[in-house]
């Protein structure tokens, strides 16, 4: 089997910054991303983008280039376009290139694959016309693709409203914007500003964002609940509860987002330990501050190990980069210590604002746990919450017995869509406030693979 | 804790819970102890093969009388399992297998049973249209099928529990001693103490017997299933091929469930298996061998349960040779979904009334004594 030193998992800032910190320390190492381009979601196409569409994207998006430079210059080998579809706890990774499936292997992986956006089963969330806001800022990143007929925004979280910024100034009709935190959360997040506002710059770019589509005329829903989207085939409408009174606006486009989270099948493949993450409301890998899972010589780093945002996760990449060289042999501890401790300082600034963010935008508990019986939970399988109920009151006490019993994350995503719903009503309905009963158990490929790429696999043989 | 019964059974997987029915049936309230959860092994994750063609010779008296329950199985558990009789084949591509399967198909007949056949290429492909060309016929039961596995050990669950069982899960055995009047047996959660107790302990099970000094070489491993996206309907039967390692068969959902007894690397200590795609790959060319337009469908998931296999194949069934009141039925190879619900019966015999009409004497635990002298 083909033997790296080191393999590094995703191409986003805390990938590009890992294998490039680890390949200047000397390390023979080996990115992989199923990407054509480095720069992970956040930086997503930056090497290739017209000049015009990445003023729009704003000046963070700009310092991507600086990283896929550096990255570039080391002596990191690079494989774009090249999916993942398995790692185990031997370190071994079944990948997927053009058609090819492969397995190979390394003396240590990083895994770098940051977040995905918080799946929430709402009423009328599978119609069609409506999406994630993550899925429509990837059309506008990657094609500069923005909806004609005009929008409406609902959920919660900074994203949303970057979006909508991105959008007023690309020239989209914002309907609305409908923020589902409840109302609490502002007091509930003060007590975090003194820690905050250390990173005030975050702060001040949404208060900017938001006076500046409020003076552009777009209407702005606060504590919205009961939520729904409703429509025949096709999203006609959304509907609201709102200061009291029932709202309805016509759309036929409805873009949702509820924060995100550590995408997590890849280290849960892996048999990387996972634990429940309140403040975040989500599982996360467990790993000490090197980023080490608790299987050997796996890491993880960014967001897939619990959000942190782009700047800490290319130090967490840094770091972890260092580490790897500890690990590999090239630096002892104390070079190690030296060389991470900067980053360590910086990523502790940059963090301090995640107390405060991760309580300001806090999802209604109710819109994770308490879906109605009728709501499908599982669109693979088309499972709805009364369906996961029964079972769980059936004596099915946690989500894997839920999984066997229902079918519901049996599905081709894996579960990727209704894991962290069935773990929280699972937990709701047995009223079991620190989710002791785990989520899915992930088993490979997590990434599409047919039986003829199967059938072809290159196990590359070793040398007799 | 210090409770007192009349019958233990040592794991929740389909044997404990088919024995706790049966004696149920008649009477009887047993405890069953599981260290995870019902069906949380084996029993909840295999293929749900109903087979009985092909089987071992001593086996068929038990996989026929299964086969009569299956059949009617809500008449046992109120539920009907998503049993599904559509028949099995195992394939000849070549005269030569065909001449093999014929003589298997004699010395079954020998036996006095009926239910396996020979059928023609023409018959084949009638029921099995989308097989790949040049197949000369097949070994074929009409009455094979399958199940939902985690269904069935649920709804053997409920119905043993309706009819007095208790079912205790996150409970762990640790060890078994003799007792005063019986048996005592230390767990994480106290002393339990029975008269009878079962060991239906799966891969786990010849803990027990080395305990009571009659260990088997009993070995623990993970044979993994895959499973595809879902297809419109082509295939009715499970098919198997002769000289491959195949399992094959589409659920009424559309998905196909590929095995054929392809093994992870296990750590039994861990309970933690690896798949070993190498070893996939060879299932996956005889898939695309025997059904070409299988090529571009894609796999969602693979999985491996663990399961205990003897070297013979077969399992130990029957009571313990060193210590009255002892019962075992474990080590069923990979094979043993299909026999469950005879196997509990058994079981309840034994303990109820001290025999079974079923042959078993080819499960016995000693057999491997004899072997070694
Ligand atoms: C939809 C979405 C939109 C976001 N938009 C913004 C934004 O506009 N501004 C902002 O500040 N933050 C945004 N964030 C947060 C931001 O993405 C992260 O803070 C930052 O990118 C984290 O960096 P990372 O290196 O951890 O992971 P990422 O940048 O996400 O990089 C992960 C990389 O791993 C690759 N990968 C994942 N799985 C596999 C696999 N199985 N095989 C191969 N490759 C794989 C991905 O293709 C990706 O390139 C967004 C997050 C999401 C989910
Ligand atoms: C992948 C796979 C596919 C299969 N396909 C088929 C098929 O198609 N057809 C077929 O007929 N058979 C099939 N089988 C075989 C079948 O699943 C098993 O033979 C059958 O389920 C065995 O049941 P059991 O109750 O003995 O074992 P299990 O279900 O493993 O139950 C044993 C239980 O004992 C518990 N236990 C162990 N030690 C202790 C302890 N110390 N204290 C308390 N509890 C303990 C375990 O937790 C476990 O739940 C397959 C098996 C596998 C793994």
């Amino acid at each position: 089997m083909e033997r790296h030193e080191l393999i590094v998992i995703g191409g986003g800032p805390s990938g590009l910054a890992a294998a490039t910190t680890a390949a200047n320390a000397g390390i023979e190492c080996l990115l992989i991303d199923e990407q054509a381009n480095p720069g992970g979601q956040i930086y997503r196409a930056v090497g290739t983008i017209p000049e015009q569409r990445a003023s729009l994207l704003g000046p963070d998006y700009n310092y991507g280039r600086k990283l896929v430079d550096q990255f570039n210059q080391s002596s990191a080998s690079y494989l774009p376009g090249t999916t993942l579809w398995n790692l185990n706890s031997q370190r071994e990774i079944g990948i997927l290139r053009d058609g090819q499936a492969s397995l190979i292997s390394a003396d240590r992986i990083i895994i770098a694959t940051g977040a995905m956006e918080r799946p929430v089963p709402f009423p009328g969330w599978t119609l069609p016309g409506v999406m994630s806001a993550g899925a429509g800022q990837i059309l506008l990143k990657s094609s500069g693709l923005v909806p004609a007929q005009g929008v409406v925004l609902a959920g919660v979280g900074p994203l949303l409203l970057l979006l909508a910024w991105q959008y007023l100034h690309a020239g989209v009709k914002i309907h609305a914007i409908l923020d589902m935190s409840p109302s609490g959360n502002i007091w509930r997040a003060l007590p975090h500003l003194p820690g905050a506002l250390l990173a005030h710059h975050y702060i001040l770019k949404g208060l900017r964002y938001q006076m500046q589509l409020k003076m552009a005329g777009v209407k702005f829903f606060s504590g919205v609940t009961e939520f729904h989207a409703v429509g025949g085939d096709l999203l006609e409408a959304v509907e609201f509860t709102h200061r009291g009174g029932r709202k309805r606006i016509d759309t036929h486009l409805l873009l949702s987002h509820f924060g995100v989270i550590p995408d997590s099948h890849l280290s849960r493949c892996a048999g990387c330990d996972h634990t429940w993450d309140a403040n975040q409301l989500c599982w996360r890998p467990v790993a000490d501050k090197w980023g080490n899972s608790s299987v050997d010589g796996i890491a993880i780093v960014g967001d897939g190990s619990g959000i942190g945002g782009a700047v800490a996760a290319r130090h967490a990449g840094r770091i972890a980069g260092f580490e790897a060289a500890r690990a590999l042999g090239r630096m002892d501890e104390k070079q190690r210590d030296d060389a991470a401790r900067e980053d360590q300082g910086w990523m502790r600034d940059d963090l301090r604002v995640r107390p405060f963010l991760e309580a300001r935008f806090h999802p209604p508990a109710e819109l994770l746990s308490a879906p109605p019986d009728e709501t499908v939970v599982c669109r693979c399988e088309e499972i709805n919450a009364g369906a996961i109920r029964t079972a769980i009151h059936a004596g099915h006490k946690d989500a894997n017995q839920v999984k066997f019993l229902t079918r519901c994350g049996m599905g081709p995503c894996q579960g990727r869509q209704c894991d962290n719903a069935v773990s929280q009503i699972v937990a709701r309905e047995l009223g079991d406030k620190k989710m002791i009963s785990g989520g899915y158990r992930i088993r490979p490929p997590i990434r599409p693979l047919t039986i003829e790429q199967l059938a072809a696999l290159d196990e590359g043989a070793d040398p007799k | 804790m210090n409770a007192k019964s009349d019958v233990i059974i040592i794991g929740g997987g389909l044997m404990g819970l088919s024995t706790a029915l049966h004696l149920g049936r008649r009477g009887i309230k047993a405890v069953v102890l599981e260290k995870a959860s019902p069906g949380r092994h084996a029993s909840g994750v295999n293929a749900g093969g109903l087979r009985q063609l092909n089987r071992h010779i001593a086996e068929i008296p038990l996989t026929v009388a299964a086969a009569e329950i299956w059949k009617n199985i809500r008449e046992l558990v109120d539920d009907d399992c998503d049993v599904v009789l559509n028949g099995q084949v195992r394939v000849a591509e070549s005269d030569a297998q065909l001449q093999k399967l014929q003589a298997r198909v004699d010395a079954v007949k020998a036996q006095g049973y009926q239910h396996e056949q020979i059928i023609d290429s023409e018959t084949l492909y009638r029921l099995v249209p989308r097989l790949v060309g040049g197949c000369v016929g097949a070994l074929y039961n009409p009455d094979d099928g399958s199940a939902r596995p985690f269904h069935a050990a649920t709804a053997f669950r409920h119905k043993a529990i309706a009819l007095g069982a208790e079912i205790r899960s996150g409970v762990e055995v640790l060890a078994i001693e003799e007792s005063n009047d019986g048996w005592k047996l230390d767990t994480n959660q106290g002393v339990f103490s029975a008269a009878n107790v079962v060991n239906c302990a799966g891969a786990w099970a010849n803990c027990f017997a080395a305990m009571l000094g009659e260990s088997v070489p009993l070995t623990p491993k993970a044979p993994t299933l895959m499973v595809t996206e879902r297809l419109p309907p082509f295939l009715d039967l499970t098919v198997g091929a002769e000289g491959y390692q195949l399992s094959f068969k589409q659920m009424q959902n559309g998905t196909v469930i590929i095995g054929g007894a392809h093994l992870a690397k296990l750590d039994f200590e861990r309970e933690q298996s690896v798949i070993d795609f190498a070893t996939l790959k060879t299932s996956a060319q005889t898939v695309t061998r025997f059904f070409p337009h299988m090529a571009q469908v894609r796999i969602v998931r693979s999985w491996a349960g663990i399961e205990g296999f003897m070297p013979d194949n077969i399992p130990v069934i029957g009571k313990s040779a060193k210590a009255a009141g002892i019962f075992h039925a474990f080590g069923f190879s990979a094979h043993g979904f299909q026999l469950s619900p005879i196997v509990g019966r058994i079981l309840s015999e034994l303990i109820l009334d001290g025999k079974t009409d079923l042959p078993i004497e080819p499960f016995d635990i000693r057999r491997f004594n004899e072997s070694e002298s």
